[in-house]
């Protein structure tokens, strides 16, 4: 039964009155079911970034090793040896609240397509996870959801998962963020681009059937929930990560000879948007024969197919002699092989099907006129600062309270879901260094990868807070010895029809090109996520950042796990700042103040500094000063390497809670065989450094000589959750 | 030492068995198609670990329906040496080459993360490089890997010296916290009659470089090399 296409049902597109008048005047008629469906999708907040694309543009994206910034499927960063690192990070919110394992799984599938579309083997996945309160009744669902789903998907297309973080706070009750990174190699000279080019040439789609699931899911990932969210279980997408196994080694195996003239992934708004970006940006049009498109289910219309979102699909423009050796490589891994199409000179996207014409629209218009909005915001004002916080617990009780705390507890239950080992190449794994360390096959040098934000600092100073983000993913690759190179981001906010999460998104922007320009580290790739809000209640602002860099030689990665006999150094210095720390919220119950400030020069000048003694060597173990501040930074590698540390009896001054647990910045916790020599080299480069402790033994004794014994705080560090996922005692 | 890694669909742990096997022998393993039967000229036929066929109906069971299969199996009659790991495990116990089967885990989670495997015997190609009793670490990832028998298959097992791995402590002990997966009796690993053929689930090909963690399965590797020197 057709639809009547008029206002109401563009809106219930997605469309608003105005979005829908412009689509009037673009066609000059009515348009079809299938036309009002494409336009729907291709100018929903998740295809089009109607309202974030003017702010995007403000962020620094180039260097000289940076060889595709944003604009193509995923960033591409020239890693030396002739070798290119393609990577980008994507958002899968929504879904993963309707259908958390399938909305984790297919958010893992279509980044991965993302990058080995681009000619890139995948090495290495990530993903930055936030769930809400663990005493809401919704939660457990979700993180086992979201956990078992990166996994099944993950481990089977055999894509180590190598890094991330989980972070819980109540404002992600009804919106958990599931942001999905993946890191692929690739040679510099065989970069594979979207743009279409050659009038004529055939259009192929190859991969799965094409069947009913996800249809408008773009447009549910651009709109808020409420409490009929549950009725849109059909628009989340269902993965086959061995679908996605064949379809990643049939298509390394194709870009190995010269069939491929452009190819793109089919991910929201599948056929639709693969094929009018890939026609749009090669300034050509597109003849499309749903006819030959291969199909799972029987009488599938033209809006159904044009707007499915199943899984594990690619749309490529071969070279029309090419067209049997590539169909030959399909054949051998069982994958659907379909010319659907040819590139025309018309500028336009025609559909045909059944001998109807279904579609019949101009590519200029589509992609150009797309809304973009200059959404009224207002600049976010800072709290109050901290004044004076009295300690209630003492060093012995805030740790242990710190470190069982769901924010800092062990995150082994997560990723020992994750196989991290595939490919043999994972030098630091899970837990073992600031960074995950993947070298690359066959060469010495290695990638160092990480993922990090601090949304309650954000959330307080959502500038600050953003370049927060940055410094840290910066720090934690510098960690390990690593050279940062460029990042992807995850902006995941609320609504932006309201100027005060607008103006939190426009701060997080500014304070995100602050930090890339001050640390040379490039925004190469990335994705917005608006709308997380359910009934009026946003999520803390979220800017994920996915850090990316480089080690010339894996041998001289450095993790943070301690063994005896090493003398602690802490490089930089702090005042003890409380504000918005996790001592604050999990020992006092205030979640108040400023965040810690960034000062950026004196974060290059601390990391630069780091990095350099790494590189040098007699560095055994590094470990960046992040949440929970230097005793937990402290403890932290202590558990890591089962090793005691006797921390020195001179520090604390007079405020021993601000000292140990204040989250100041641009500071890291060096194990070294001799402090004095890396003392006169800090002093020398102008760099603060004092000696903090010793290692050996089975406890961490404190300043005031009171011991508490590892295995005590290992059992607090490792409990929180296994014994609420499993009910584990 | 010519050796051959079979590849079915969905296999994904084909490059680290090739790194091991290449970094013990000095050789660069033969990549095999599911769809050849010639296994002609080999020593060792490697099935190794993945997701063939994506797991579907069971672990392995599609795979053990492969023509290349009969030629494993004949293979291994020749008195050829064959080693299934994980993934080609579950595919030589569907296959029947050994008895059996695996079933989930028994903590219903896909489990990554290293184990301690206690060396039953050290007489075979496989372990004459290791010491009878020692016991040393592997990685792990896998969801199915809890091995089951009856009772009088077990005995047999045991009776006839065939098992060839359990988990155990770092200090060897084979103790319930030490098994990670609910297999009977520990058993992590076992031998066909001839001990020419060998299955297990953890991974000792992922740790054979200290750079990737340490190079306790290295021993398996080299003294199968040693054992096939051409």
């Amino acid at each position: 039964m057709a639809r009547q296409v008029d206002v109401s049902l563009a809106r219930e597109f997605g469309l608003s009155a105005d979005e829908y008048q412009r689509v009037l005047d673009i066609m000059g008629r009515l348009p079809t079911l299938t036309e009002l469906g494409v336009f729907s999708v291709m100018w929903s907040e998740h295809c089009s970034y109607k309202s974030s694309r003017v702010w995007l543009k403000q962020l620094p994206t180039k260097a000289s090793w940076v060889i595709h910034g944003p604009g193509e499927n995923a960033g591409v960063v020239d890693i030396g040896d002739g070798l290119a690192a393609v990577f980008k990070m994507e958002s899968h919110n929504h879904p993963s609240f309707i259908e958390p394992y399938q909305g984790a799984a297919t958010g893992v599938g279509g980044i991965l397509r993302d990058v080995f579309t681009m000619g890139a083997r995948p090495v290495a996945n990530l993903n930055a996870l936030r769930f809400g309160d663990p005493a809401d009744p919704r939660t457990k669902r979700v993180v086992d959801g979201v956990v078992r789903g990166v996994g099944g998907y993950g481990n089977c297309v055999g894509v180590p998962t190598v890094g991330g973080e989980v972070n819980f706070h109540p404002s992600y009750n009804g919106n958990p963020l599931v942001n999905a990174m993946t890191v692929g190699i690739a040679p510099t000279d065989r970069i594979f681009l979207s743009a279409a080019a050659g009038v004529g040439n055939p259009v192929v789609y190859v991969g799965s059937k094409t069947g009913r699931d996800g249809i408008h899911g773009a447009t549910m990932a651009s709109a808020e929930f409420d409490k009929n969210s549950e009725e849109k279980r059909p628009t989340v997408q269902v993965g086959d990560p061995f679908a996605e196994k064949l379809l990643i080694d049939a298509c390394l195996e194709l870009m190995q000879t010269d069939a491929i003239i452009a190819i793109q992934d089919m991910g929201a708004a599948g056929l639709t948007s693969s094929s009018v970006e890939m026609a749009g940006k090669g300034g050509l049009g597109i003849d499309i024969d749903l006819d030959a498109v291969p199909q799972r289910e029987a009488d599938m219309s033209a809006y159904e197919m044009m707007l499915s979102e199943s899984q594990e699909r690619m749309l490529m423009v071969v070279r029309p002699d090419r067209q049997d050796v590539a169909r030959a490589i399909f054949a051998k891994w069982e994958l659907d092989f379909a010319v659907i199409g040819r590139l025309t000179d018309t500028g336009r996207i025609v559909v045909r099907h059944q001998g109807r014409m279904e579609a019949d629209i101009a590519l200029a218009p589509l992609v150009d006129q797309a809304p973009m909005y200059h959404r009224p915001f207002t600049e976010p004002s800072l709290p109050a600062p901290l004044g004076e916080v009295a300690d209630p617990a003492g060093l012995s009780e805030a740790l242990f309270t710190l470190i069982a705390c769901p924010d800092l507890c062990s995150r082994a239950w997560v990723w020992n879901q994750y196989d991290a080992t595939v490919g043999g190449q994972t030098v630091k794994r899970p837990g073992t260094a600031d960074a995950a360390v993947v070298r690359i096959e066959g060469h010495r040098r290695a990638l160092a990868l990480t993922t990090d934000c601090t949304p309650r600092y954000c959330f307080a100073d959502p500038a600050g807070g953003a370049a927060q983000a940055v410094a840290e993913a910066w720090r934690n690759i510098t960690a390990t010895g690593a050279q940062p190179l460029a990042l992807t981001d995850n902006l995941n906010f609320g609504n932006p029809e309201k100027p005060e999460i607008m103006g939190q998104f426009v701060a997080a922007i500014r304070g995100i090109s602050a930090a890339c320009t001050a640390l040379d580290f490039p925004v190469v790739s990335g994705n917005v996520s608006l709308y997380n809000e359910t009934e009026g209640q946003g999520i803390l602002p979220t800017p994920t950042i996915g850090g990316l860099g480089v080690l010339q030689d894996a041998a001289q990665a450095v993790g943070l796990a301690l063994v005896p006999d090493l003398e602690l150094v802490l490089v930089g210095d702090g005042a003890g700042w409380l504000g918005q720390s996790l001592w604050l919220r999990e020992v006092t119950g205030r979640e108040e103040g400023t965040p810690p400030p960034v000062d950026l020069a004196v974060e290059r000048r601390n990391g630069d500094f780091v990095r350099g003694q790494i590189l040098a060597g007699g560095v055994c173990a590094c470990h960046d000063v992040s949440d929970g501040g230097l005793l937990v930074a402290v403890t932290e590698m202590a558990l890591a390497g089962d090793t005691g540390v006797t921390l020195s009896p001179t520090l604390g001054g007079a405020s021993p809670h601000a000292f140990w647990f204040g989250e100041d910045q641009a500071r890291y916790v060096l194990a070294v065989r001799q402090a004095t020599p890396l003392l006169a080299a800090a002093r020398a480069a102008g760099v603060p450094a004092e000696y903090i402790g010793s290692t050996g033994g089975g406890d961490l004794t404190l300043p005031d000589g009171a011991t508490i014994s590892l295995r005590l705080l290992q059992s607090a560090h490792a409990r929180f959750l296994p014994a609420w996922m499993e009910g584990a005692a | 030492m010519r050796a051959g890694i079979v590849v079915f669909p969905g296999i994904n742990r084909e490059r680290d068995m090739a790194i091991a096997l290449e970094r013990s022998s000095g050789h660069r393993p033969r990549m095999i198609w599911h769809r050849e039967t010639d296994l002609s000229g080999l020593d060792l036929v490697v099935v190794p670990g993945g997701f063939s066929y994506g797991d579907y109906l069971r672990c392995g069971a599609m795979a053990a329906q492969s023509p290349v299969m009969r030629a494993i199996a004949a293979h291994a009659e020749r008195g050829g040496h064959v080693l299934g790991v994980c993934n080609g495990f579950q595919i030589l116990v569907e296959a029947g080459l050994l008895p059996g089967a695996l079933l989930r885990n028994a903590g219903l989670r896909f489990l990554s993360m290293d184990c301690h495997l206690r060396v039953e015997r050290a007489d075979t190609d496989f372990t004459r490089r290791y010491r009878q009793g020692q016991s040393f670490r592997a990685a792990m990832a896998h969801g199915d890997g809890n091995y089951f028998a009856d009772d009088a298959t077990l005995d047999r097992l045991e009776g006839e010296g065939l098992v060839a791995f359990r988990y155990a402590t770092a200090e060897g002990a084979v103790t319930p916290e030490a098994n990670p997966n609910g297999s009977a009796r520990n058993i992590a690993g076992i031998y066909a009659p001839n001990l020419r053929v060998l299955g297990l689930m953890p991974h000792p090909e992922d740790l054979v470089d200290k750079l990737m963690g340490g190079d306790d399965g290295k021993p398996l590797f080299d003294g199968l090399a040693a054992a096939l020197a051409a």
